[in-house]
């Protein structure tokens, strides 16, 4: 089972290589990839000298470009999978039917993976995939059960990377325009949640308000810890109760999973946080990369070390983990 | 011009309604005047108290009453009985089948068939991909604006018809965690079928009380009703050949009657524009047609049809 880290940049890279990754996924420096942030991802020299520094050391390199253009910005997505192509990442990680399509077509040998934000949850969808575009891995929603992916793994022959850690959608990816509802971005269109250019702060009587688009997402009273506004992460007001009526601010961690991944033929395990900073990045990748040697070697006694849970309990979203939609009572 | 008018059509029912409202719900569309019927359950594969064999009855009394009736199916497919009745959807002889995931779009190749919403058609090339294996109409993503479905208008393939949800809560997300059960405190295998107290979904609202999202079960929409009357002009321009009206518990007729009129020249849109916002649950929105926030509502001033 293969570890896939982030690098939102080229520190970050190096982090995750040497701390233990067998592949890192990247994006270029634009709306072409889901975490279109300024300052974060590559521009053409740093994607050299990242490329070759994951490559001397065994690493693969996967490019994002996994967002979904209209007719308007077509030509940008081209370009990119003629940079990818050029550049000679491992894989190709997409979303999009047309620039699958552009991509398999005009580069048969390009080693595709269908992006989370494809959607794919059944193995009909990947059928459709494999059949027309070649793809060799898919990257799976976070919103199957345990069970539901040891189903899916069984009926295809599509190699099945899950998320492991970081951020958690709660909605199925590809398919979410709650931002874009907000603020006019989604990560179909515009490849960032919540972004931050919608993003305001205000002291008021009630405390630190933060609101997205204009909506207010969270009021923090002094003393609060206060976290950005990801618009499923707030607190709204249902049947007359405030609460986190969509999710909570945590973090996936599927540490104690890793033996049922392991034995349900899941091919890798993703980290979430091109966003995050190298420290992260070094962090979340050493612990990970611990934990799935501890399991390879024995299975059968594997738990997950203390240590691990606390260093990554310190990189979390409001510094708690779940289990997400593995769980069945989380649904 | 009246060749041109675009045919009306009604979505598949989002909510969760008792056996009774819903087959009289459909005995009064009989009656009305739109052109397609979209049938069948398309957010939670626990609803039902209409089963596969009911939504063939009705297609069947449906298709008597001289309407085009499509079956719709669900958007997010996870387990195995999920694919199974999918399968017999999409297997059946009689009726166009509307694929609301890639999974349906897979089991539908090589015949026609209607790619929903949910099915990301955002450009030209992924439109003549599905047209190759099949579509025969989509219904435009609702995140994108009409700058760009002109775009794709202009680049349509022959033969595939194009669809607009001009009226309705917006479907904005998909979860395998159930809203309504956890609004209630409930695990979703445990969920009570709390849906059914919710005929138009449970409004969600800021703390300032703004009213934001509607939650229908694994499905997250918007508070605001999406309404697109006042565009009704641009879509005949645009060469779109079919609008959506989406259903709601109470008025669907009267919606329905109002389009009918608006889009045959016997109403103008601004006075069918003002009787549709006393309808709707909660406000109007329309701002994703603008390349805005979905959420603005917006007075059609400036029209918008070339893009960028």
């Amino acid at each position: 089972m293969d570890l896939v880290s982030p690098a939102g940049n080229l520190p970050s890279l190096k982090a995750a290589v040497d701390n233990g990754a067998n592949a890192v996924y990247f994006g270029f420096r634009d709306d072409t990839n889901a975490r279109h942030f300024a300052g974060l991802n590559f521009g053409p020299a740093k994607i050299a000298e990242g490329i070759r520094y994951a490559r001397q050391r065994g690493v693969k390199v996967f490019l994002a470009l996994n967002t979904y253009p209209q007719p308007s910005g077509w030509s940008r997505w081209q370009s990119a999978v003629d940079q990818a192509v050029d550049l000679g990442v491992d894989a190709m990680i997409a979303a999009d039917i047309g620039v699958l399509d552009y991509a398999s077509s005009r580069y048969p040998e390009l080693n595709l993976h269908l992006s989370v934000q494809g959607s794919a949850t059944n193995y009909e969808a990947l059928r459709f995939y494999r059949e027309r575009f070649g793809i060799r891995r898919a990257v799976l929603p976070r919103v199957l059960s345990l069970p539901q992916v040891e189903h899916l793994v069984n009926n295809t022959p599509v190699e099945i990377e899950v998320f492991g850690f970081g951020s958690l959608c709660v909605m199925v990816e590809g398919r979410c325009i709650l931002s874009s509802y907000a603020t006019g971005l989604s990560p179909n269109t515009y490849g960032a949640c919540s972004p931050a250019s919608h993003v305001e702060w205000r002291e008021t009587q009630e405390g630190l308000q933060t609101r997205l688009g204009g909506v207010l997402i969270e009021t923090y009273r002094a003393g609060e810890n206060a976290g950005y506004p990801t618009l499923c992460k707030g607190s709204f007001c249902v049947a007359g109760n405030t609460f986190h009526a969509i999710e909570e601010p945590t973090s996936l961690n599927t540490l104690e999973l890793l033996p049922q991944l392991l034995a349900a033929g899941v091919s890798a395990i993703k980290i979430e946080g091109r966003q995050r900073s190298p420290v992260y990045v070094a962090q979340v990748t050493r612990v990970w990369r611990a934990a799935l040697d501890a399991c390879r070697r024995d299975p059968e006694n594997y738990r997950p070390q203390a240590e691990w849970m606390a260093e990554l309990g310190k990189v979390s979203e409001g510094t708690q983990t779940t289990l997400g939609a593995y769980s069945r009572p989380w649904q | 011009m009246m060749s041109n008018n675009p045919r009306l059509s009604l979505g598949p029912i989002l909510y969760y309604w008792s056996r009774g409202d819903t087959l009289e719900f459909y005995r009064q569309i009989a009656d009305s005047p739109v052109d397609i019927v979209y049938l069948g359950e398309t957010v939670c594969s626990k609803r039902n108290l209409m089963r596969t064999d009911d939504w063939f009855d009705l297609a069947e009394r449906l298709t008597a009453a001289g309407k085009e009736v499509v079956l719709s199916t669900l958007a997010l497919l996870e387990a195995e009985s999920e694919l199974k009745r999918l399968r017999r959807i999409c297997g059946n002889e009689h009726y166009l089948v509307e694929a609301n995931d890639m999974g349906a779009v897979q089991l539908l190749r090589g015949r026609p068939f209607v790619a929903g919403h949910s099915v990301n058609i955002y450009n030209e090339r992924t439109l003549r991909l599905l047209a190759g294996e099949g579509l025969k109409r989509w219904v435009f993503p609702l995140e994108l604006s009409a700058g760009t479905l002109a775009d794709m208008q202009s680049a349509r393939p022959a033969g595939v018809e194009t669809e607009v949800l001009v009226y309705g809560r917006l479907p904005l997300a998909y979860s395998a965690r159930c809203f309504t059960a956890r609004a209630h405190n409930l695990p979703k295998d445990d969920c009570q079928y709390r849906c059914l107290d919710y005929p138009d979904g449970l409004t969600l609202s800021a703390q300032d009380d703004t009213r934001f999202l509607a939650l229908n079960g694994i499905q997250t929409q918007s508070a605001q009703t999406c309404n697109l009357i006042s565009e009704l002009e641009s879509m005949r321009e645009l060469g779109v050949d079919v609008v959506r009206i989406s259903p709601q518990s109470r008025g669907s007729g009267k919606i329905i009657d109002l389009f009918h009129r608006c889009i045959e020249g016997g109403m103008e849109p601004e006075e069918g524009r003002q009787s549709l916002e006393r309808l709707m649950p909660v406000g109007a929105c329309n701002g994703y047609w603008y390349g805005e926030a979905g959420m603005l509502a917006t007075q059609a001033q400036v029209k918008v049809l070339s893009g960028h």
